[in-house]
C-alpha cells in the first residue's frame, strides 16, 4: 500500500474551488437560462375558483404561462408516492401544479416563464386567482379531533395508523411496581440549507434528449422520475447534481413538481429554463420535519429498569405523504437506542393537516424517539431518585450481546439488529468528559456566585448506510489517473475527499491521481442517494469493492508482463512491482495501456508500453474470454441490514433566573461511527449536527396561525443559531468497526443532531428543577414553565433551586454575548 | 420596458460597465450580468450574509444594494481574494486548513467578511470574532471550525505581514 491516506485528517480536496468562487451551484449554471417563477397559493385550503392570467400576458419578456389543464398526460398527474408501506392506508400526492383544491400555503398553482426573473416575478404578480377559502386543519390535535378534513377522502385525517410491539406492554406496565404516565412534545424545524431547491433544464432537439440540473440527493431517482413522467427513455435523460449548498435532507425528496415542471417546459419551448428558488418558497413550498406528541406510559422496577413501554406517537405529516411514513417508523423504532425493555409497544397515528409537507430533515425522527426515551429515562431516575446515568446503565445492551436483535422491523424492512456498539463505555466517557461525577460541587459554587446552572445527558443509537445498494465505478487511464465515480450525491460531506482517501488505499496509489464525481448520471447510473448517514458506509464499500477488482486486474496484468505471478506483487505509489523489490516494475499507467489490445500511439506512454506488450497465441482472441478491455472496475455494495453506529452527549446549561435565558456553558460528544475514514471531516460533521440540535432545541420552530399561514417564513423571524448561539463543541470518539462490511465503518452524518434537544431539556430540567416536557425551550416558554409550577407544584422535580447571590443580572449578562469569558470555561 | 442606466464601477481591480434597470440588486449584476458566481444568494433579505462583498473595503449585503448604487464604487468579490497570481489569501488558507467549510454556499460570505474584519482587527479576542461573524449564517459547519479558520487566519496574517 502506498502512504497512509484511510484515517488520516486529509484536507478536503473540493475546498480549492470552493474557497475561491469557482464552485457550481445550480444558479451559476445556465447564464442565457429562461426563467420561471411560481405563483402559489396564499391560502392554507382553498377551492380553486378561477384563473385568470389576462394581466400577465402584456409584461415585456413573457414567454409562457402554465395552469394544471396545461399539463398533458402523466406530466400532470399526482406526484409518486416514494414509499409505499402497508399502514400507510391513505396516502396521498399532491399535483405539480394545483388542480382544483390547495392544500397548503405556498402550493404551486401557476407556472410562469419569461425572459428573466425579474419579469417572471412581474408576471406572476398580475396573475389573478380567484379561491373558495375552505378551513383548515393547523396543529396534531386539531387533526386529531377532525371537525375539518384536508382531504375529503381521509376520515379522520389519518393517513396512517402503524404498529410496532414486542411482548406484551400493556401487561408488563401493570405488573411494575413502579409507573408513570406523561405527553412530550416536539414542534416543526427544518432543514433550511442556504442554498435553497433548484432545476435548469436544457432539451437538445438534435438528439432528443434532456440534460437536468438539480440541487438534490438523489440525481439517478431524479433522472427516473423525469423519464417516467416526460415518456423518455432513461437513457435520454441525465441528471446531474452540481456543487449543492447544503441538503440536510429536504433535498431528498423527488420528483418535486418543479423537476417535472422545468424540463417539460424546456421540452416544450425547445429553450433552456431555470428556476431557482427563493427562502421564502423555501419555507413554504419545500418541506418541514420533527413535529411530534408522544402519549407515554412506562412501567419499571426499583433499580430504574424498563419492565414496560407504551408510547402514543401523534405525528403531523402536513398536506401530502409523498415520502410515506419513514419518519415516524423511525421514530418509533430508534426510541430503544441502547437499551433493553423488558416489553415495548408503539402506536403512531400520522396526521393531515393543511401545512407544509414532512419529510426526512437530518435525524429523520430519531430526534423526536430519543427525546421519548432519555425524557422517560430521566423521569425514571428522578422519580426513584437515582443517578440519571445509572438508570441508563442499568438498562444497556452489553458488549457481549452483539448482534442484538430488537425484535421489531426497522425502516429498511429487514430486522432491527444492532450489528456493535459499546454502549458502557460511551457512557463512562461522556461522563468523564463533562465532568458528570464532580457535577453537584460545581452546581453549589455556581449557586454561591447567584448562577443557576444545570447538567444532562442523552444516548442514542442510530441506525446508518441503510440499503439497498450503492455501486462505484474506477478506471485507471492512460496517464496514470483514477476515475472514480458513484451515484449519489454530495452537500458538504466531503465526498471528493473521503472516497478518493479508500480509492488511494485500495489501490495503492497517491490521493492527488484520484479524480472522484457523485450524483451525475452519466458517469454512474445505478444509485440510491444521500440520507441515512448511508453515503461513506454504502458508496465507500461499494467504491473499495470496485478498487478491488481493478486491483487485481493490474496484478493479473502486470504479472504477464513482468513475468512474476500475481501474488508475489504489490502496488506502491502507482507502480505495480514484486513485493520487497522497487527494481522490476510497471507504472499503473502502463498496465491501462496493456489492459487495451488498441494500441494507437496517441501518447508517449502507449508507444512506451509497446515493450511490455505479450502477444497472446494466435488461435485465441484479442481479448481473452471473460476479460474486457480497460482497466476499469465496478462494484456494488449491498447489505443484508443496516449499521448502527451510537454516541453519548452531555450538556451544562445556565438558566438566568431573572429572564429566563439559556445558555450551553459545555457541549460533549462522544461518538462511535466505528472505523473513521478521515476524523477531520468526522468531527466537522458532528459539529454541525450539534449546531442543528441546538437551533431545534432552543430557537428553531414553525409558527403557523390558526389559517395555516407560516407567520415566521423569514430568517428574520425563524431563529437559525449564529456562531454566537452554538457552544464549543468537545468531542471524543469510540471505534467500534461494524462487522457488517468490508470497511468496518458507520455512518456519521446525522449523529451530531440525535438527542441534542433531549440533553438541553435534561439540563434546563435540571438547572431550573422544573419538568420540561416540550421543546423547543424559548426564553419565553421557560419563564411560562416557571408560572405554571408556581401554581402546580408536580412540575417540580427537586426543590427550588437556590441562586445564592442576589446580584445575578451582571453575572449573566457575560453568559448572554453567546459565550463565557475564557476563564469561566470549563468549569 | 424599464429604464436603462449605465454605470461604471471596479470589480476585483477591473473596471467594469453595465447597462442596468434601477431595481437590479448588486448581487444580480455580480452573478449574472458579470458572470462572478462566487456571490451566494443565500436569503435576499439580508439576514443570511452569504452574499456579503466588500465595497471599498467594507462588508456589504449585495442582496441588499442596488446595482446603480455600487457606480463609481471598488467592488471585490470572493474571485478576487486572492492574489494576483493566484496565490490564495490567508483567509482562504485558513479556512482549508482548519475545515471551515462543508458544502461552501456560505463560504464566499464569510471570506469577505473575515477579511475585513482582521483588517480591522488584525489579532481578535475569542469575543471579536464571534462578534466579528456573527451576521453570517452556515448550516454545515456548527461555526467551530470557522472560529478557529478565523484566528489561524489572524496567525498567517501575522506571519506574512499584514497582508490581507
Amino acid at each position: 500500500m502506498g502512504t497512509r491516506v484511510f484515517g488520516e485528517p486529509v484536507k478536503r480536496r473540493e475546498d480549492a474551488r470552493l474557497l475561491t468562487g469557482r464552485g457550481r451551484y445550480l444558479d451559476d449554471l445556465g447564464r442565457d437560462a429562461l426563467a420561471a417563477a411560481f405563483v402559489r397559493s396564499p391560502h392554507a385550503h382553498a377551492r380553486i375558483v378561477d384563473v385568470d392570467v389576462s394581466g400577465a400576458l402584456d409584461v415585456d419578456g413573457l414567454v409562457a404561462v402554465y395552469t394544471w389543464e396545461d399539463l398533458p398526460g402523466r406530466v400532470g398527474e399526482p406526484l409518486p408516492l416514494l414509499i409505499p408501506h402497508p399502514a400507510l392506508t391513505h396516502g396521498r400526492t399532491g399535483y405539480p401544479l394545483a388542480r382544483d383544491v390547495v392544500r397548503h400555503v405556498g402550493e404551486p398553482v401557476v407556472m410562469v416563464v419569461a425572459r428573466d426573473r425579474y419579469l417572471a416575478e412581474d408576471a406572476a404578480e398580475r396573475i389573478r386567482v380567484e379561491y373558495e377559502p375552505l378551513p383548515a386543519v393547523v396543529g396534531i390535535e386539531n387533526a386529531e379531533r377532525a371537525e375539518h378534513l384536508v382531504h375529503d377522502d381521509v376520515p379522520g385525517n389519518v393517513g396512517a395508523v402503524l404498529h410496532q410491539e414486542t411482548g406484551d406492554a400493556a401487561a408488563a406496565i401493570d405488573a411494575a411496581p413502579h409507573k408513570l404516565e406523561f405527553r412530550l412534545s416536539i414542534e416543526r424545524s427544518a432543514s433550511t440549507p442556504l442554498e435553497g431547491r433548484g432545476v435548469y433544464a436544457r432539451w437538445d432537439a438534435d438528439d432528443g434528449s434532456l440534460r437536468v440540473y438539480s440541487s438534490t440527493q438523489a440525481s439517478t431517482s431524479v433522472r427516473a422520475a423525469i423519464a417516467a413522467r416526460l415518456g423518455l427513455p432513461n437513457g435520454k435523460v441525465e441528471v446531474v447534481a452540481p456543487d449543492v449548498g447544503g441538503g440536510f435532507g429536504v433535498k431528498i425528496v423527488h420528483p418535486w413538481p418543479e423537476e417535472v415542471l422545468v424540463p417539460w417546459a424546456a421540452r416544450l419551448l425547445d429553450r433552456e429554463i431555470k428556476w431557482t428558488e427563493d427562502r421564502r418558497e423555501h419555507f413554504v413550498a419545500a418541506a418541514h420535519e420533527r413535529g411530534q406528541l408522544q402519549d407515554v406510559r412506562v412501567g419499571f422496577d426499583d433499580a430504574g429498569r424498563v419492565l414496560g413501554l407504551d408510547v402514543r406517537i401523534l405525528h403531523d405529516h402536513g398536506a401530502y405523504t409523498p415520502y410515506g411514513i419513514i419518519i415516524p417508523i423511525v421514530t418509533s423504532t430508534q426510541l430503544l437506542g441502547p437499551y433493553k425493555i423488558g416489553a415495548y409497544r408503539a402506536e403512531v397515528v400520522s396526521l393531515y393537516t393543511n401545512t407544509l409537507i414532512v419529510t426526512p430533515y437530518r435525524g429523520a425522527g430519531r430526534p423526536q424517539g430519543v427525546f421519548c426515551m432519555e425524557r422517560t429515562m430521566d423521569r425514571i431516575a428522578r422519580h426513584l431518585g437515582l443517578d440519571r446515568a445509572d438508570v441508563r446503565a442499568a438498562n444497556f445492551i452489553r458488549p457481549d450481546e452483539f448482534p442484538y436483535d430488537q425484535g421489531l422491523t426497522f425502516q429498511d424492512g429487514r430486522p432491527l439488529i444492532y450489528d456493535s456498539g459499546d454502549y458502557p463505555e460511551l457512557l463512562r466517557k461522556a461522563r468523564e468528559l463533562i465532568g458528570w461525577d464532580g457535577f453537584e460541587a460545581e452546581r453549589e459554587a455556581a449557586a454561591r456566585r447567584g448562577r443557576r446552572i444545570g447538567i444532562g445527558l442523552g444516548v442514542y443509537v442510530e441506525g446508518t448506510g441503510v440499503g439497498p445498494y450503492e455501486g462505484g465505478h474506477v478506471e485507471i487511464d492512460t496517464a496514470g489517473r483514477v476515475h472514480v465515480s458513484t451515484g449519489l450525491t454530495s452537500q458538504g460531506q466531503g465526498h471528493e475527499t473521503v472516497f478518493a482517501q479508500i480509492a488511494a488505499a485500495e489501490l495503492g496509489v497517491p490521493i492527488r491521481d484520484v479524480h472522484v464525481t457523485t450524483g451525475d448520471t452519466r458517469r454512474f447510473g445505478y444509485a440510491v442517494g444521500t440520507f441515512a448517514s448511508r453515503a461513506a458506509v454504502m458508496s465507500g464499500n461499494a467504491i473499495a469493492l470496485a478498487c478491488r477488482k481493478v486491483r487485481e486486474k493490474a496484478l493479473r496484468i502486470a504479472g504477464e508482463a513482468l513475468e512474476a505471478d500475481p501474488r508475489d506483487l504489490e502496488i506502491t505509489d502507482g507502480a505495480v512491482h514484486v513485493r520487497g523489490d522497487l527494481s522490476a516494475s510497471v507504472p499503473l499507467r502502463t498496465v491501462a495501456v496493456l489492459s487495451n489490445p488498441l494500441r494507437y500511439a496517441f501518447d508517449d506512454e502507449t508507444a512506451a508500453a509497446t515493450q511490455f506488450a505479450v502477444d497472446r497465441p494466435p488461435t485465441e482472441p484479442p481479448v481473452a474470454e471473460g476479460d474486457e478491455p480497460g482497466l476499469e472496475g465496478r462494484g456494488y455494495y449491498s447489505p443484508v441490514r443496516s449499521t448502527f453506529a451510537a454516541g453519548a452527549h452531555a450538556a451544562i446549561v445556565e438558566t438566568d433566573p431573572d429572564t429566563a435565558e439559556i445558555a450551553i456553558l459545555r457541549y460533549a460528544v462522544v461518538h462511535d461511527c466505528g472505523r473513521l475514514v478521515n476524523p477531520m471531516v468526522v468531527e466537522g460533521q458532528i459539529h454541525g449536527g450539534v449546531a442543528q440540535g441546538v437551533g431545534g432545541a432552543l430557537y428553531e420552530r414553525m409558527v403557523y396561525d390558526e389559517s395555516g399561514q407560516l407567520v415566521n417564513a423569514s430568517f428574520m423571524d425563524f431563529l437559525m443559531p449564529y456562531a454566537t448561539e452554538i457552544p464549543r463543541i468537545e468531542t471524543d470518539h469510540l471505534e467500534t468497526p461494524s462487522p457488517l462490511n468490508p470497511l468496518g465503518i458507520k455512518g456519521a452524518g446525522e449523529a451530531g443532531v440525535i438527542p441534542v434537544s433531549a440533553v438541553i431539556a435534561a439540563a434546563v430540567e435540571d438547572a431550573e428543577g422544573l419538568r420540561v416536557e416540550a421543546m423547543p425551550l424559548s426564553p419565553d416558554a421557560l419563564y411560562e414553565l416557571r408560572e405554571r409550577a408556581s401554581g402546580e407544584p408536580g412540575l417540580r422535580v427537586r426543590e427550588a433551586p437556590r441562586d445564592g447571590g442576589t446580584e445575578t443580572g451582571g453575572q449573566f449578562a457575560v453568559g448572554l454575548s453567546g459565550a463565557l469569558p475564557p476563564s469561566e470555561r470549563g468549569r | 420596458m424599464e429604464d436603462l442606466h449605465d454605470i461604471a464601477l471596479t470589480v476585483n481591480g477591473v473596471h467594469r460597465t453595465a447597462r442596468v434597470p434601477a431595481r437590479r440588486l448588486l448581487s444580480d449584476l455580480l452573478r449574472h450580468d458579470l458572470g462572478l458566481t462566487g456571490t451566494h444568494v443565500g436569503c435576499e433579505h439580508g439576514v443570511c450574509g452569504c452574499c456579503t462583498v466588500l465595497m471599498d473595503g467594507d462588508p456589504v449585503r449585495s442582496c441588499l444594494t442596488f446595482a446603480v448604487t455600487a457606480a463609481g464604487h471598488a467592488v471585490t468579490t470572493v474571485e478576487g481574494l486572492a492574489a494576483p497570481d493566484g496565490t490564495p489569501s490567508p483567509v482562504q488558507r485558513a479556512f482549508r486548513e482548519c475545515h471551515g467549510l462543508q458544502c461552501g454556499f456560505c463560504t464566499p460570505g464569510f471570506l469577505c467578511t473575515v477579511t475585513a474584519l482582521l483588517r480591522e482587527t488584525p489579532r481578535p479576542t475569542e469575543d471579536e470574532v464571534l462578534e466579528g461573524i456573527s451576521g453570517n449564517l452556515c448550516r454545515c459547519t456548527g461555526y467551530q471550525n470557522i472560529v478557529k479558520s478565523v484566528h489561524r487566519a489572524a496567525e498567517l496574517l501575522a506571519e506574512s505581514g499584514g497582508e490581507a
